[in-house]
This record gives structure tokens, sequence and C-alpha cells, in this order.
């Protein structure tokens, strides 16, 4: 019995969290954030440099090889820093590649993934609502045409895993004819959203995909959201508690009066709880395989809910000036509300949950 | 991470069961002997074996054994599957034995340690009083040494077990010229002598488990004093240093949530199982959610004291955490049990589950009692934010004097 994280985990967090803390301070976040692109390109190649873009990549086309939990560890520290960028859906455009394609599409598409050079995405939320593969009504084929709303990457991704009707993926290049994207105006600036139209596009199917590698994605998307608002959670419930013990009213540190002391204890217990049941989703991603699909469920409907509760306990800890752009806990106010509606709300997760367990 | 036990710790699961499957229930002549006697044979032997009260010297009955969490919890497990004994719980064993250990002199560990452990003598808790709850250390219960004895006048509350307990562990003030918290002593003292008056207070259960405990000259020697005097605070915060039962809390949270998942399968909304009531559904998942962070905090601190690292902030939350799964629990078995609500508790005891509605109506009501037993669930807020936080202290705290 060993449920705690491998050293070599808590030192990827380490180098991650000290790069994301020199390379994008909340100065620079702030810039990022109010940016029109939303990109910042020297985090992204200092990400490629240390290796984490390629973390889930296999080690034969070029990637550390590591598990979802590797994974999961990061998309905490992330969480924790805002880091802006497409971060998720690259990540899970190669989790899908990597569970669906044939050993030549791998070979072609997921070297330059691992290395950063080209930046990944996904498209799996349909215009019409519904983000599993159920709702997916574009017709697979080596052209599509159709739209798809809510799609990663901002305007700086170069290929997306686009889902498809019958729970199918194809690959679609940016460059492709026929594919258009729009942004979105979006509430969380740091991972920018872009709707997608494709008329006869040409689009590259994945080879071995038996409707695993669309179930894998999802899973792991609510995995990483987990964790990523873990890491936010922690920092919104340090910028609270923070806050109370530099503010003074009433001639005292705020931090002293037990209304605000309480709201502070129950968002502690909001987020601590949650650090063991995102490790256990993640791990269960790659080894317990009955458990995967229903323990997703469970962490991204939990603790994106909990994320949300934390976030407007936090503005409301700092007062007035929490309700201000300048303040900062907006940032990860917005990341809560990613977090909660990216790959559908909580309910929908609940509803999975149930059903899964036989209810 | 690695959620297996491991080799060693499966061959020494293989021992335990071994054994089990060798002496649990008892065998040949014995086995029909009443369930007491039988478990004070059967844990005997399972000390002997070194496999309970396992931090205690065998001088003083127990089988002393290098700490180590995870054989601890092995040995839970195995001992559940099989309904057998366990370390007999009461407050004697859980909280006066350990500070004994830790702070008793020689023969009050030996006169007082065996008998407690295998259930010879009870023991209740005199801490709260009448004006001091959440503010324990303002208590105002007497002894002064009079020709070697302490005389001890005053009146102790919520005293769990007083009508039964053959010895009472006891906060007194002694130094009333101290400082509210150095004025304070830990004695121990026999119950069973004039002077002492136990009234059951009845609770909102309908039954009577705690009194209200009068001390009228009670006397007891003067070397019955754990720690020197004025210590009695930092005496009564002694705790069990090994082999902490990390995940039993989240065994119990994740039973009580099977139980409610199996009533909404039994009962009815409208003819129909009410698990199959999308509101019903909504909320037991929102309640999984919660269940299983327990579960999973409780696999990492059991991780994290086997290492003998410290879990950090979780640790003191787990009352808390536990508490309000346990209201949510307790709720929403109300609203499955329906028109059965109108009935009373039906005499339903403190950790009886039951799968009967007034069972359930026990626990909606004892699910209160245990948010306030031990530390009050604001209570535990502010030790979250203060120890937790590091907010600063409560100004009333600091500034009272124990008057």
């Amino acid at each position: 019995m060993n449920f705690d994280l491998t050293e070599e985990q808590q030192m990827l967090q380490e180098t991650v969290g000290q790069l994301l803390a020199n390379e994008c301070p909340v100065t620079r976040l702030r810039e990022v954030f109010d940016s029109d692109t939303g990109f910042d390109e020297s985090l992204w190649k200092g990400l490629g440099e240390l290796g984490i873009l390629g973390l889930n990549v296999p080690e034969d086309f070029g990637g550390a090889g590591l598990e979802t939990l590797d994974l999961a560890v990061v998309a905490e520290t992330m969480g924790y820093h805002a880091a802006p960028g497409p971060f998720l859906g690259h990540a899970l455009a190669i989790e899908a590649i990597v569970s669906g394609g044939s050993e030549a599409q791998k070979k072609k598409w997921l070297p330059d993934l691992a290395s950063g050079a080209r930046i990944g995405a996904v498209a799996i939320a349909d215009s019409d609502g519904g983000w599993a593969s159920g709702h997916w009504k574009i017709e697979p084929g080596d052209q599509v045409s159709g739209t798809q709303s809510f799609a990663t990457g901002g305007q700086h991704a170069d290929l997306f895993v686009v889902g498809l009707a019958g729970g199918r993926l194809g690959v679609v290049d940016a460059e492709a004819a026929g594919f258009s994207r729009q942004s979105v105006d979006g509430a969380d600036l740091t991972r920018r959203l872009v709707a997608l139209e494709f008329d006869r596009t040409p689009c590259e199917l994945l080879a071995d995909d038996d409707a695993q590698a669309a179930r894998r994605l999802h899973d792991v998307g609510c995995v990483l959201l987990a964790a990523d608002a873990f890491g936010g959670s922690v920092r919104l419930l340090e910028m609270s508690v923070e806050y109370a013990k530099t503010r003074e009213q009433f001639g005292v540190k705020i931090g002293h009066f037990q209304a605000l002391k309480h709201q502070l204890a129950s968002m502690a217990l909001d987020v601590e709880p949650g650090r063991g049941l995102y490790w256990y989703a993640a791990y269960a991603q790659d080894h317990v395989a009955d458990e995967s699909e229903r323990i997703a469920a469970v962490a991204k409907a939990h603790m994106t809910d909990r994320y949300m509760d934390v976030a407007r306990n936090a503005v409301e800890a700092h007062g007035g000036i929490g309700f201000t752009w300048e303040c900062d806990v907006q940032i990860w106010f917005k990341r809560a509300m990613f977090n909660r509606a990216f790959l559908g709300h909580p309910g929908e997760h609940r509803r999975r949950q149930a059903e899964m367990a036989g209810w | 991470m690695d959620l297996n036990y491991g080799t060693e710790m499966e061959d020494f699961r293989q021992e335990v069961a071994q054994f089990l499957e060798d002496n649990w229930p008892l065998k040949g002549e014995e086995k029909d002997l009443p369930f007491e006697k039988a478990a004070a044979v059967f844990r005997e032997r399972a000390i002997e074996q070194g496999y309970l009260y396992r931090s205690i010297p065998k001088e003083y009955g127990g089988s002393e054994q290098p700490p180590d969490v995870l054989k601890g919890q092995v040995i839970r497990e195995e001992f559940g599957k099989r309904w057998a004994p366990l370390e007999a719980r009461g407050i004697g064993t859980m909280m006066l034995v350990p500070t004994l250990l830790e702070r008793g002199s020689e023969w009050q560990k030996e006169k007082f340690v065996r008998p407690t452990i295998t259930g010879e003598i009870t023991w209740c808790q005199g801490y709260s009083e009448p004006g001091s709850g959440s503010d324990l250390a303002s208590l105002k219960t007497r002894g002064e040494l009079v020709d070697g004895e302490w005389l001890i006048n005053g009146q102790k509350i919520w005293t769990s077990g007083a009508h039964l307990a053959d010895y009472m562990f006891c906060l007194v003030r002694t130094e009333p010229g101290a400082q509210k918290h150095a004025g304070i002593s830990y004695l121990l003292i026999d119950m069973k002598q004039p002077g002492i008056d136990v009234r059951p207070l009845r609770m909102m259960t309908g039954s009577a488990d705690f009194n209200e405990v009068f001390l009228n000259d009670v006397r007891t020697p003067e070397d019955w004093i754990v720690g020197k005097r004025g210590e009695g605070w930092l005496v009564s915060r002694t705790t069990l240093k090994y082999e902490r039962n990390s995940i039993g809390a989240a065994q119990q949270t994740g039973a009580a949530f099977a139980g409610l998942v199996k009533l909404a399968k039994e009962t009815k909304i409208g003819g129909r199982p009410a698990i199959e009531d999308e509101t019903i559904r909504e909320r037991l998942a929102v309640l999984e959610g919660y269940v299983k962070a327990h579960e999973y905090s409780g696999y990492r601190q059991l991780t994290k004291d086997s290492k003998r690292e410290d879990a950090g902030i979780i640790n003191m939350m787990m009352k808390l955490f536990s508490t309000e799964i346990g209201h949510q629990t307790a709720k929403l078995s109300m609203d499955l049990i329906g028109d059965e609500g109108l009935l009373s508790a039906g005499g339903a005891e403190l950790g009886q589950r039951s799968s009967s509605a007034q069972g359930w109506i026990g626990q909606y009501m004892y699910s209160l009692g245990i948010a306030i037993a031990g530390g009050t669930a604001n209570i535990q807020r502010n030790v979250i934010a203060e120890r937790g936080l590091g907010l600063p202290r409560d100004a009333a705290a600091d500034r009272s004097s124990g008057k």
C-alpha cells in the first residue's frame, strides 16, 4: 500500500511549478490573459523543452511514455498557476492518437506533438450540445463537413482531433482546405476556444479506432479537469487566506473574525479531500479498467463543482476588490467555470455515474 | 502509487486469516461460551499472536509489537471479514490507556492498563462541565489536597457511561491561582464511593447513554494523579502515537452510503423504486463524490502514517468531513423513508445501524450528537482555520483568564 506520489512525480510537479513561477508569474499571466491570443510562445517552448508536452507520448515516438497520473499531477500544477495556453487539448489530442491511431499515424503526428513543434487540439463539442461520442453528428470520411463548437487550441492549434458520428475520431489539419475557425467569446481567457467549420475538409480517420479512443479521450479529459480544479482550488484558498492575514478592518486583521475563519475552513474542506480522489481517478485510467470510466465521472463532477464553490467563496472573502478585473481571483474563477462546463456539466456526469453503478 | 499491500503484507494477511480460521469462532467445548466470555478467551489468543493491543507493552497485557500501520490495517480487515472481536472499544481503552502509557507512573500502568483492556474495569471521562463546553479549560470542579487525599467538589456533564463505569479520569482545577490552562490536574477517581451522584440525561433519541455527575467531597488518593499538578491540560491531550486507524472513519461513511443505496433500492416513490427517481439519483451521486474523496483521503493518510510522514491539514479535517457526510446521508435517508419519518427513533443506540426506518431515524438524530461530541463543528472549523491555515487565534480565547 503506497497511496502517494512517487519521488519522480513530486519532482515533476516541482519542475513544472518552477518553470511556471519563473516564466509566467501573475504579472505575465495577466498580460497573456488580456492579450488577443492568450498564447505565450516562450512558455510553450519552455514546456516543450522540459518534455511536458510529450509526457503521454510513447518513448518510441519521442515522448516520455508516462501515465495518466503523471499527466494529472502536471495538470494540477498548471491549475495552480492558471497556466495559459493549449495544454489540455494538446494532451487530449495525443491521448486520442496514442489510443486510436495506427503505427503509421502515430509516427506521422506524435513526434511533432511531443516536442511541441505542432500544437494539438480537440473538437468534440457538438454544435447542438453534447460532449459524449453519441452526440457527434459529422459523417466520418476522407472529407468532412459540418460544425463543432468549443474546440480547444484557439487560433494556434495546428491539428484537431475531431469527434465524428458513430464515435469515430478523425484528424484535421488547420491548413486544410475548407477548414475555418472563429474565436469564441469565452470567459476563461487562459484557455481560448474556437468554433470550427468544415466544408468538404480533408480528414484522416484514426485507423484502430473502435470507439475506445473516444472513451479514453473523454475519461482522461475528465481526470485532467479534476486535477486542474484541485490545483486551482488550492491556489484560491491560499490567496484568500493570505488576504485575510493582511487586510485590516475595525483595527485588526480580518482573519481574526470567526465568520471569515469559518468560511475559509469550509473552503479548505472543499479543497483538501479532493487530492486523493483525483489521484485515484488518474491511476485507475491505466490500472483499474473496470472502474476507470465511472471514477473519472465522479472526480469530474465532484471536483469541478467544489472548484466553483471555492471560487465563489474566494471572491466573497476578498470583498469589493474581489469583484474587480484587477483582482487575480477572477482568473481562477473563470478557469473554474471552464472546468465545470467543458466536457459536460456535473449533472451529466452524475447521470452517468448513477447509470454505471446500476442504480 | 501502488494500491497493493505487497507480498510481505499479503503473507501476513494469510497468516492472520489462518489464525482466524483456527480460532474464531471458538471450537470444541468452548463454542457454547456466551459472547463476552468467548471474546475474552479469543482476545487473549490474539494478543499472544501479536494481533491486538500492539502498542501496549507485554508487561501490561499488550502484545508489544513494533509499530506497523499496514499490519494494523490488515488485521482490522481480516478480523472484520470474520466478525472476530477486535480490541475492546470504550473510552478507557481508546483514551485513558494511551495517556497512562505515555504519562502515567509505573504503579498506575500496572494497576490499570491490563484490567482496562480486558474489559474487567470500565471508565468514564470527566471533562465537560455545565459552564465549560467548547471553552473546556475554564472548568471549575475543584480539587484540594487534604490529609494526603484529593477532595473534589463540582459537577461534570455529558459523561457517557458514568452510570456503568468503575472509574473516572477527570480534569480538575487544583491550582486556583494559576493561569487558566496551568491550573488543571488530571485525576483518577473511583466511581463507587459516596459523594458521587450520577443522574442520567435522556437524549433526544429517547435513550440515556450519558449523564450528569455531581461530585460532593469525593476522595481520591494523592498519587492518583497522572502527570504533575497543573499539567492536566497537557496530559489530556496525549494521543495514541502508533497505528492510528486512519481509514476507519472513511470505511464507516462508505458503509453508511452503501446502506443508503440499498434503502433507495428497497423504498418506493410513486410505486417505483426510489433509486429510479432522478432527484434521488442526483443526490446520491453528489453524496458519493464526498464519500469517495473521504475514502481516498483515508488511503493517503494511511500511507503517510505508515511512512511516519505528516499528512498535513487533512488530519484536522477528518472529524468535520465525516460528520458533514453523516448529515447528508441522514438527511437523504429521511427523504427515502417518507411517511415513516413520523415514527420515533425507537430506542436506537449510537452506532447501531439498522435497515429499519426507526434505525435511520436514530442515525438522523445521532448524526447531530456526533457533530457536537468531542468538539463541535464550529470548534473544528476554528482548529482548521487557526492551526491548519495559520489564521490568527480567536481574540476571545486569548483574552480569557480562566478565573
